[in-house]
């Protein structure tokens, strides 16, 4: 049985495109098939956090308009052969797909993936019902700050809205030292004000800037945002995995592997 | 008084927190602070009339859903009147 998952936020820029990769990534490194699709049409991004940019020839609104077949578009991961992408348009726009195209797409894609995960757009409109017009389950990503927290708020009315199984909440970008000064809401506070359960909590780490740049998720990595990752990806297959400890004094090895992996 | 204020003074993380605390209700459920202040006074008011009540410390908001989980539930009132004397009437 395939779970579709959107990754969604409401408000740009929190971090749905990295939870995305990082999530698909990660669950294929623990032997699912995974495939990603790229629902922001007219502003491809999935494929340069992944690194597969040069590897494009057909796109989804290729597949949905016919001009070839799904595994045609489809790309392979270099890292894990059990991970596709699905790129999205960058010349049209997101009225260039309907819902009842994305459901008969996903539908196909069913019977060939473990998991299928969209990356949606920032906003409410034509692009958000897109993607999450297959999706059974969400994971609705956002910052502990006041714009992102009312934009989530937003979506998650509209998600409960329609027939989601289950809806999760990721706190990304947390900062521990600001929120130990009282200078950034908690993760508490945070779940508190939404009322959803959470999944995961991803801090504030500059890795995911050299991950980006470098066009590699870091999912599993011994970065702190890379074992938050990771733990997500483990409690998406249902296991009971405890918080990582933000606060934590990184010790001399971490620091000098992290030295010598920084280029 | 100023001095007092300045020892109590809220960490911008509890401002964040309460002002959205604030705005959600009134996202979620489409009615504005002012209306709520409104009903608040009218509450107070009916309440005066049998019993002496705190209105500086009454709390008065709409909630989409009761405890954990939102769920479909309908939205509710809720009023935090302290009693300062049950006098009868």
């Amino acid at each position: 049985m395939s779970e579709v998952i959107v990754v969604t936020s409401g408000k740009g820029g929190v971090g749905k495109t990295t939870t995305s990769a990082n999530v698909g990534t990660g669950l294929a490194s623990m032997g699912k098939r995974v495939v990603l699709i790229d629902a922001d049409i007219g502003l491809r991004n999935l494929d340069v956090v992944m690194g597969l940019e040069n590897r494009i020839v057909y796109n989804l609104v290729d597949v949905v308009e016919g001009n070839c077949r799904v595994k045609q578009a489809l790309i392979r991961d270099k890292r894990y052969p059990s991970l596709y992408l699905l790129p999205s348009a960058q010349t049209r726009d997101k009225t260039a797909v309907n819902e009842s195209q994305m459901i008969k797409m996903i539908d196909h894609l069913k019977e060939q993936f473990d998991f299928i995960i969209l990356d949606c757009p920032a906003g409410i409109e034509q692009g958000f019902k897109n993607a999450v017009a297959g999706a059974t389950r969400a994971l609705v990503v956002t910052t502990p700050e006041v714009s992102a927290i009312r934009d989530a708020d937003r979506i998650i009315g509209l998600l409960e809205a329609r027939d989601f199984s289950q809806i999760d909440l990721v706190v990304n970008r947390l900062r521990p030292d600001m929120v130990k000064k009282g200078k950034m809401m908690s993760v508490d506070d945070v779940v508190d004000i939404l009322s959803l359960p959470l999944i995961g909590v991803v801090p504030d780490d500059e890795n995911v800037v050299i991950a980006t740049n470098q066009g590699e998720p870091l999912v599993g990595n011994h970065t702190l945002a890379g074992r938050a990752y990771q733990n997500i990806c483990l409690r998406i297959l249902g296991e009971e995995v405890p918080y990582l400890n933000l606060n934590q004094s990184i010790s001399f090895w971490t620091r000098l592997t992290e030295i010598l992996h920084k280029n | 008084m100023k001095l007092l204020h300045l020892f109590k003074r809220k960490s911008s993380g509890e401002i964040a927190r309460d002002r959205l605390k604030i705005l959600l209700i009134s996202d979620r459920v489409s009615c504005s602070p002012e209306m709520l202040e409104m009903i608040k006074q009218d509450v107070a008011k009916v309440i005066s009339k049998y019993m002496k009540i705190d209105t500086d410390s009454m709390e008065i908001q709409i909630s989409k859903s009761t405890g954990r989980g939102r769920g479909n539930k309908n939205p509710s009132l809720y009023a935090n009147i302290p009693i300062l004397d049950l006098h009868k009437i």
